[in-house]
């Protein structure tokens, strides 16, 4: 009994000594074989179909839009030429002709044309297709109508081919922030005869997005999908710029778990992490140089229901905003180089500076509230901060339960709850006070204020104002990004002045970078087009 | 035997058809549905993707239309992952699931039944406090906290390990089995103990030492037999417990297993992927507790003729 178990013990430890000395970022460097820590499992690999940032990273690999992510930081277009290799706009801004490379290519070797991009448009603007970004191409002429069947015929919708490598797009608006919005991938066109070899055109679950069908236009093609455990993209040969792309393969991990993400890339298993974990910030701000804390285009705030009875006086709203100390929350509770936010939208958005300020002012907050007509007679009413259960937001809510308390005298009490439960109670609006966070969908402040617009589903707090959304629908009007900017700081501060939400913090992208990476720079939007990126040991 | 047999598998059949039940109407309760989301979707898709997945009819019709498909086998598409079906997930899942399940179950009788025969044979010795006292550790110490000790030790500090994934790199399965076997040998520890413990005591191990058989014999032979009864009936709820228990496991090591599916499901409210893990499950714990029972059956004789 005992020599068995000796034995057992003695095989299970030959075969773990018999593991390669060498890790996989090291044999990558070899071999170009990029290993991506990826968040979770992506929904799919449809691009009309899936929302995500996971999905994102997967899809950029795999298909190609008009525009493409610009891999300079310091050039203040976000974007530049993809699968259209120029374009021209018209003088008032509506109208796009894209000229696309004619070199472009499906990875099964057909060429790309602009018939292809009119399919794709029509499909993801196809109602029983369910797509969840299709107001990403209401900008278009007769979209909204199409997707809403106030129109029946496609014609109508401002696309056409002009010829095999000519795409004619008409806008309802001169829209400045347009080629910046085809680098999202709702907007990438998809292979028309794969896709309706599998299904109709508003079939959800075709499989030509499984290995074997997938065919895209992107740098790389699908090699082997397994669930939970990694998806693995190689070169496609037929790219029209294959010559410039060094990275033979991407292998995407889908690692929900932070600590295990952190804990593959110091055993050297990836390259990259999709995140860090938050409490790890600080100490490695201190000693870990492969950190890196990227500018982000996000937002965590807190929404306030505005039709509440208590919150829905303004002043109420303004002395809650006006008691948290921003700069304490991001020196002592996030630690990790995020910035206090004073306005809506990220400031430096493509050169949007708004000039909003909440100050943080407990004497002016304390008389807020007593104009509103609280005292010690007459005290605050309990009130609850509604976020979805996470350490980080438990903390942040903590710390302004403290800084209500003792600046306000406001009794706060903190309700966690699970993801969907907080959706729900956010969306039939059985909520108070709420955590919220907005990433940018594109590299404009639209996508931001548009937010808060009447009507819109994000909006969520009930606040309607009608001078707000005039401005920020006229501004969308307007071809001259300056005076478009005026409108827009006009609406941010009515915006900050009606205190529907409270800014706490901007984002920043925290992760970890192997040093072998090059190629990598950061972007706002946290999109890396991977033909700019290689492997090389210094 | 046989007669049992067909009698609890008759007996499942209600038992799965009531957790199936049990189970969609309880996650119809449970606020928030598989398309809410951050970016919330306008009426008009959210309309569409509801007619797609019939979650538009009332939830007696859903009920029926899930039922009548659960009856063919049919467990429906997925509404988290488009183009995936239920069955294609779990079957994706399960073999790893097993494949973690079993190297498991073996690294914690190896260690369980080695360490509690042992103590029980040297009672009251160094060799039965420390291997009882590593178990009550086994016992104590969740798979959270082992299987990152695990990895920093082994896969960080010395190197000499994958730290995570399944099939990827050579060694990369024997963490995670090693974690996850860990806690069930702690259990088989102490019950092999308690078991042999009460056998050794008993007239016929004084019988067969009295005709002359070497210990190794009387231990093996016959008081083995009778005491790992306790173990056998522990082993089909262990099993089925390490089918559907192994998601922490498997979120540590980043495995592809059942378990991960299961646990996301229900937080994504991926309705029929819920229902489909809960009655596999289900349907798994049914059998591994009659196979144990069955098991224990054929190795007490008396409890046989009875």
């Amino acid at each position: 009994m005992k020599n068995n178990l000796y034995s057992v013990v003695l095989i299970l430890f030959i075969v773990a000594s018999c593991s390669e000395s060498i890790n996989p970022v090291d044999s990558g460097l070899e071999n170009q074989i990029y290993h991506h820590g990826n968040g979770s499992e992506p929904q799919g690999l449809d691009p009309h179909i899936v929302t995500g940032v996971p999905e994102h990273h997967i899809l950029i690999s795999l298909c190609e839009g008009l525009t493409i992510p610009n891999p300079n930081p310091n050039d203040m277009n976000g974007y530049m030429a993809g699968t259209a290799e120029s374009w021209s706009i018209s003088d008032d801004g509506k109208e796009y002709v894209f000229n696309i490379n004619k070199n472009a290519k499906w990875s099964n070797g057909e060429s790309v044309t602009a018939d292809d991009f009119v399919w794709s448009w029509k499909r993801i603007l196809t109602a029983s297709l369910g797509s969840q970004y299709p107001d990403m191409l209401y900008y278009l002429e007769g979209a909204y109508e199409y997707h809403n069947g106030l129109i029946d015929d496609f014609d109508q919708v401002g696309v056409k081919s002009i010829d095999e490598h000519t795409l004619q797009v008409n806008l309802k608006n001169p829209t400045p922030f347009f080629l910046g919005l085809l680098s999202h991938y709702s907007t990438w066109p998809v292979h028309k005869e794969t896709v309706l070899k599998f299904g109709d055109i508003d079939d959800r679950n075709g499989e030509w997005t499984r290995p074997g069908n997938f065919v895209c236009n992107g740098p790389f093609q699908l090699k082997t999908w397994e669930l939970n455990n990694k998806i693995v993209v190689e070169k496609n040969p037929h790219y029209y710029d294959a010559s410039i792309v060094q990275l033979n393969e991407i292998h995407y991990y889908p690692v929900s778990n932070v600590m295990t993400e952190d804990r593959m890339f110091r055993a050297g298993q990836l390259h990259l992490t999709s995140t860090l974990p938050s409490q790890k910030c600080p100490i490695y701000i201190e000693e870990n140089p492969n950190l890196r804390i990227d500018p982000y285009m996000g937002t965590y705030f807190y929404r306030i229901n505005t039709e509440n009875e208590v919150l829905k006086d303004v002043k109420v709203r303004k002395a809650l905003a006006y008691s948290i100390d921003r700069q304490l929350l991001v020196d002592k509770v996030t630690k990790c180089g995020q910035i206090p936010a004073y306005s809506f939208t990220p400031p430096g958005t493509n050169g949007y500076q708004p000039t909003t300020e909440i100050p943080f002012d407990p004497v002016l907050a304390k008389s807020l509230l007593d104009e509103a007509g609280f005292s010690e007679e007459n005290p605050f009413p309990k009130l609850e901060i509604l976020f979805n259960t996470n350490e980080d937001h438990r903390k942040l809510a903590l710390a302004i339960q403290q800084m209500w308390q003792i600046n306000l005298g406001i009794e706060v009490e903190l309700v966690n709850q699970d993801w969907k439960v907080y959706l729900n109670r956010e969306m039939i609006g059985d909520f108070q006070i709420s955590r919220a966070g907005w990433i940018g969908d594109y590299e404009d402040p639209n996508t931001f204020l548009d937010l808060m617009r009447p009507n819109r589903g994000n909006n969520k707090t009930g606040w309607e104002n009608m001078e707000y959304d005039a401005l920020v629908q006229k501004a969308n009007t307007i071809n001259n990004q300056a005076e478009r900017y005026e409108l827009l700081y006009k609406a941010e501060e009515i915006l900050i002045e009606n205190m529907p939400v409270i800014p706490l913090y901007t984002y920043v992208r925290a992760y970890q970078l192997s040093p072998d990476v090059k190629g990598f720079s950061p972007h706002i939007l946290d999109h890396h087009h991977p033909k700019f990126i290689y492997l090389e040991r210094d | 035997m046989l007669t049992i047999f067909f009698k609890r598998i008759l007996l499942a059949i209600p038992v799965l058809f009531a957790v199936a039940s049990i189970t969609f109407f309880l996650i119809k309760i449970a606020p928030g549905g598989p398309f809410d989301a951050d970016r919330a979707v306008s009426p008009q898709v959210l309309k569409n993707l509801n007619e797609t997945y019939n979650l538009d009819a009332s939830n007696w019709e859903q009920y029926v239309d899930y039922m009548s498909g659960l009856i063919q086998g049919d467990l429906g598409p997925s509404f988290r992952f488009p183009g995936r079906s239920v069955t294609e997930m779990i079957a994706t899942g399960l073999p790893v699931t097993f494949e973690l399940a079993f190297y498991a179950i073996l690294i914690a009788l190896l260690m369980g039944v080695f360490s509690g025969v042992l103590a029980a044979l040297k009672r009251n010795t160094f060799l039965d406090f420390i291997p009882m006292a590593i178990a009550m550790i086994g016992i104590c110490v969740p798979t959270f906290l082992m299987g990152p000790l695990l990895v920093l030790i082994f896969g960080i500090n010395l190197e000499l390990l994958p730290v995570s994934g399944w099939g990827q790199l050579s060694g990369d399965k024997l963490l995670p089995s090693i974690t996850l076997g860990f806690a069930y040998a702690a259990y088989i520890a102490r019950l092999s103990r308690g078991g042999m413990l009460e056998v050794l005591n008993q007239d016929f191990i004084r019988t067969a030492r009295a005709k002359g058989l070497t210990e190794r014999m009387v231990v093996i032979k016959h008081a083995m037999q009778g005491g790992l009864i306790p173990v056998v009936s522990f082993l089909g709820p262990a099993i089925a417990g390490l089918l559907a228990g192994s998601f922490v496991v498997e979120t540590i090591f980043q495995i592809p297993g059942l378990g991960r599916f299961y646990v996301e499901a229900a937080f994504n409210r991926d309705y029929t992927m819920i229902l489909g893990t809960t009655i596999f499950f289900s349907a798994m714990i049914v059998f591994f507790n009659l196979l144990s029972d069955l098991a224990a059956l054929w190795l007490n004789p008396r409890s046989r003729d009875a």
